[in-house]
């Protein structure tokens, strides 16, 4: 029977027992039960949260403004929003698996209650998840939202482009939502090595989810790479040298250089697996001539630079915070910039040490233990240059402020864990065990995660014009930081004990008191995005006294804050002209900031495209035919996405025009708001008196 | 309708034109000899894999020079992207060459 | 050559061709960044297949399976279409009507379908003598890299064709002239890529 038999028959390999509660009812036992219950649980969240989105947006009567104004916009502001609503409803089902997998350690001296194959399904979404589904779409959610006005250009470069990458990464989270319906997802971890997650190993749908939602995801962040390089090289306003842009923008554009080049090895490597599983190759098969290391070698090669495209947009996001809540210019301009290239190309040197224990030789592993000790270098002298920035300034302990000081002493001290790591001796002791696992969550919890939600406070009022209410914002805070470190500093000493990573259950007592602490801290985690939560509620019930339309709230230096709160559709009026760093400092402090135009002209913008939701749809009915080998759902997905992109080839007038007048209207309203606002000083700018007018305040003397 | 651009159109056409017929000129022999250095074994294998190599190596510098305009004479960002695009294939292909033979000679794999 | 003023790679337009001249820059780089990541994928799998020569199982390899002949006559296949999509680019950028510019464009596409001709006829005979896909490491490597380079000329065939459908609809526009471009763009790099491989699978393999 060829491998592709079942591509035939209608419903593939689709059938009842796909769904979460058959085999519970077929098989009552006790495993069975309890497992079945949870899983039927969470397709049942899964179910009623569709049900209950479609009810309320139909009760509200907002599908035709969904569609128009969100689903359909090519605009960089609402698809950045967009992304981080993504983000943050696929981040709120991984800390709950995230705590399924505490709780379940926590008693795993006993067994446990959830089965192996459950346990492992919940660490290989969870980390999916976490990386491809809420990491990568905050970050390119915030890239996209503030990069363009920080370099004074309108939108990115191919905004219907943009469009289509949310629609593919948006397909791919779907893809990972539905396998909570219907079938079971991969029990192979996040990087699904062969030959296990090959066809005569994992025979069902389980990799082959795995499989299509990476493809779709990383196509659409291949495609945002492209759009963020060629807007940032491109679209700058002019003055503005790649010397002269906040810093970013920089890391932007760091970030987007990986995206290009990383993506094609993970899209090598997940093909190569589904012809492996599909048609019978054997690239990485244990027989015929496979060789399963070079899975390890293709993965890692994205899977290493993949982890910078992580971190360096929080690095940006620290040095605009810290500098802008030390009141000070950011010290070391040059040397972050050097850095942040430094480590977006080191960062292709040191794929190696994610194998060290494969079996190649020790002068390989020297070589790259080297180059992996070596990246930790400019990473040093960043920390020092936010040190410095924050030396004699005039600090506010603002949310983002707080969340900046976490990460300053805690991802050192992931860093550090990490040197450890890459020296191959040491990591030969520690490798796959739980030590492994604080160091990359002690790196990616306070260093991008912290760096996320701190941008989401410190831009959510230019996004929407108010201000997220501050006590609960510290509150979540300071939970996010004990929780972090209750539930993951255990596990270093627990690696060192020898406990092995992504274990059911084990046998050794010492472990228990040690998960336990583990295990309320997640439950803080829990605790601190309920808070995160709530605070987005009371500041929407709050946001009347909170406005701050005129655009400036915490006395920004670069030119997002010089527009109004939330900007105007086509971004600035007349786009500036930049004649050095921290270019809206600057013009406040010449008094140019809030000037009426001689002349408004007329501004073309794109017109909306169904372009992003089409491929969306496709891209996951696509997917979905062939983790079920559908084959007619398939042939139809396929042939549909063709003939869309023909189409859209054959598009002409896809612009549409601003007049100046309109233009003119938005404009002085804002400059009126800001003449009726009443500046504030900084330590008024959490209270309802900023109305996002910055006072006059010195600095204080830079170094 | 067939007609000029401007004045010196036609001296500008001719000139990439005879790019063009160069640059496939070029390629044409950069790939004749390696085909018949294969085909009549005229090298030792060692040698023969250099040769074929090299060939290689310089025909791409033709097509990239002669049919994508890509040199070091005008506007430098398509250049300085080709460069660091063939640096970190360069990183990626070598690193990955030097791994697997190291685990496949370690592990007996023939 | 010294091109005083070069936007962007490949063929320039002039300022003869007025705004369209601008237009096309960032579209131009973009779809240049673009080809670096395929010329990274393509890279990739040149790897897997470069790690791969000692998989094969006791099954057939180069010396059973591969025609020089056939390699020598497809090379030269896409050597002639990267010539002759050159002519259609220059009678693009010196205006020298729809017509000749289809006229090379087709040259080009029959020449690109004549290659996939002379591949399937290759593949088939592969898989007739017991070398297919299935039967080692070496094989699946080689049909993940050799059908990958066919399936993109493909594509590029598919694209020409739409876009002569839209120099029918719509004649030389701004948008028509950039596809022309970028899809020039595309069939050189791909010749480029046939460059390593005839070089690395074909003639390497049969040394």
């Amino acid at each position: 029977m060829s491998p592709l038999d079942l591509f035939a028959h209608p419903l593939g390999r689709l059938s009842l027992d796909a769904l979460p509660f058959w085999e519970m009812v077929q098989d009552p036992s006790r495993t069975n039960v309890i497992n079945g219950l949870i899983g039927t649980g969470a397709a049942s969240l899964v179910g009623i949260g569709a049900v209950l989105s479609i009810v309320l947006i139909t009760r509200s009567r907002m599908w035709g403004v969904l569609w128009n104004d969100w689903l359909t916009s090519p605009d960089h502001k609402k698809i950045g929003i967009m992304y981080v609503v993504l983000a943050f409803v696929m981040l709120s089902r991984a800390l709950i698996e995230a705590l399924l997998m505490r709780t379940q350690q926590a008693f795993g001296l006993g067994g446990g209650f959830l089965s192996p194959d459950h346990f492992a399904q919940l660490f290989s979404t969870h980390g999916t998840i976490m990386i491809f589904f809420m990491a990568m779409p905050f970050l390119t959610g915030m890239i996209n939202y503030v990069m363009p006005l920080q370099i004074g250009a309108r939108d990115v470069a191919f905004p219907v482009l943009n469009s289509i990458s949310l629609g593919l990464t948006a397909a791919g989270a779907a893809l990972v939502m539905i396998s909570l319906c219907l079938g079971t997802f991969s029990t192979g971890g996040w990087f699904g090595y062969p030959p296990y997650t090959e066809a005569t190993f994992s025979p069902g749908v389980g990799p082959d989810y795995w499989i299509w939602s990476l493809s779709l995801a990383s196509l659409g962040s291949t495609f945002s790479g492209i759009n963020f390089a060629v807007t940032i090289y491109k679209a700058r306003a002019p003055g503005m040298t790649l010397m002269r842009m906040p810093l970013f923008s920089w890391t932007a554009l760091c970030t987007s250089i990986l995206m290009i080049f990383a993506m094609p090895p993970l899209t090598v490597a997940t093909a190569q697996l589904a012809l492996d599983r599909y048609l019978g190759f054997h690239f990485f098969t244990n027989e015929l001539g496979g060789n399963m290391m070079h899975f390890a070698n293709l993965f890692w090669l994205f899977g290493h630079p993949e982890v910078y495209i992580l971190i360096l947009p929080a690095f940006g996001v620290y040095s605009e915070v810290i500098s802008t809540f030390s009141s000070k210019m950011l010290f070391g301009y040059r040397t972050l910039v050097m850095a942040t290239m430094a480590i977006a190309i080191l960062s292709f040197t040191v794929w190696l040490h994610h194998f060290f224990t494969m079996g190649q030789s020790a002068n390989i592993n020297a070589a790259f233990g080297i180059a992996s000790m070596l990246i930790g270098i400019p990473t040093g002298v960043k920390i020092y240059d936010w040190m410095a920035t924050m030396f004699r300034g005039r600090i506010r302990f603002t949310v983002p402020m707080i969340y900046s000081i976490g990460f300053m002493l805690l991802f050192v001290l992931g860093g550090m864990s990490g040197i450890l790591l890459a020296d191959p001796g040491i990591d030969y002791q520690v490798h796959n065990s739980v030590f492994l696992v604080a160091h990359f969550h002690n790196v990616a919890v306070p260093g991008l995660l912290f760096g996320m939600i701190a941008a989401y406070h410190y831009w959510f009022p230019k996004a929407f014009g108010f201000r997220l209410d501050e006590g609960l914002g510290r509150a979540s805070a300071f939970c996010w930081i004990i929780g972090f470190m209750l539930a993951f500093f255990p596990l270093y000493a627990l690696g060192l004990m020898g406990m092995p990573r992504r274990t059911v259950a084990y046998s050794d007592a010492r472990y228990v008191p040690l998960e336990g602490v583990a295990l309320v801290g997640a439950a803080l985690v829990v605790v601190a995005v309920g808070l995160l939560i709530a605070q987005l509620w009371v500041s929407i019930r709050q946001r009347e006294a909170n406005h701050v339309f005129a655009g400036d709230p915490w006395d920004g230096r670069s030119l997002e804050w010089s527009v109004s709160a939330p900007p105007p559709e086509y971004n600035f009026a007349a786009i500036p002209v930049v004649t050095d760093r921290d270019a809206f400092t600057l013009a406040k402090e010449a008094g140019t900031a809030f000037h009426r135009l001689d002349a408004y002209e007329d501004i073309v913008v794109p017109k909306n495209s169904a372009m992003g939701p089409v491929v969306g749809i496709v891209g996951f009915v696509l997917a979905f035919g062939l983790v079920w080998q559908i084959g007619w759902i398939t042939l139809l997905a396929l042939t549909v996405a063709i003939a869309a992109m023909i189409v859209r080839g054959f598009a002409r007038n896809t612009s549409r025009i601003i007049c100046a007048a309109q233009v003119q209207v938005e404009h002085l309203r804002w400059l009126d708001a800001v003449t009726a606002a009443m500046p504030v000083t900084r330590a008024n700018e959490r209270s309802p008196l900023n109305d996002g007018l910055a006072g006059r305040e010195p600095d204080r003397i830079t170094l | 309708m067939s007609e000029p651009i401007h004045a010196d159109a036609a001296q500008d056409e001719r000139r990439e034109l005879h790019s063009y017929l160069n640059g496939a000129g070029f390629a044409l022999i950069l790939t004749l000899v390696p085909f018949a250095l294969v085909h009549w074994h005229a090298l030792s294998r060692s040698n023969l894999l250099i040769a074929i190599g090299a060939f290689a190596l310089v025909q791409i510098c033709v097509h990239f020079r002669f049919f994508l305009h890509i040199s070091f004479s005008h506007q430098r960002e398509d250049l300085q992207l080709v460069l660091f695009s063939a640096l970190l294939l360069g990183i990626m292909v070598a690193g990955t060459v030097w791994i697997m033979a190291s685990l496949a000679q370690r592990m007996g794999m023939t | 050559m010294s091109r005083p003023g070069a936007k962007y790679p490949g063929l320039n337009l002039t300022s003869a061709h007025g705004a369209d001249d601008a237009e096309a820059e960032n579209l131009m780089f973009g779809f240049w960044v673009f080809l670096m990541s395929d010329a990274i994928l393509f890279g990739m799998v040149f790897g897997s297949y470069a790690t791969s020569l000692n998989a094969t199982a006791g099954g057939p390899g180069p010396h059973q399976l591969f025609d020089i002949n056939s390699a020598f006559i497809e090379t030269l296949l896409l050597l002639v279409s990267s010539t002759t999509f050159g002519m259609a680019s220059l009678a693009l950028k010196y205006k020298h009507g729809t017509w000749r510019l289809i006229a090379w464009l087709t040259a080009t596409l029959l020449l690109g379908v004549v290659f996939l001709g002379f591949e399937l006829h290759d593949f088939s005979a592969m898989l007739a003598k017991g070398g297919g896909p299935g039967r080692s490491g070496y094989l699946s490597a080689f049909f993940g890299l050799v059908p990958l380079h066919g399936l993109h000329v493909l594509g590029g065939c598919i694209w020409l064709l739409c876009l002569v459908g839209q120099i029918a609809r719509y004649g030389l526009d701004t948008a028509v002239k950039i596809g022309v471009m970028r899809l020039a763009l595309f069939w050189h790099f791909l010749d480029i890529v046939w460059v390593a491989i005839f070089s690395v699978v074909y003639l390497a393999g049969l040394t």
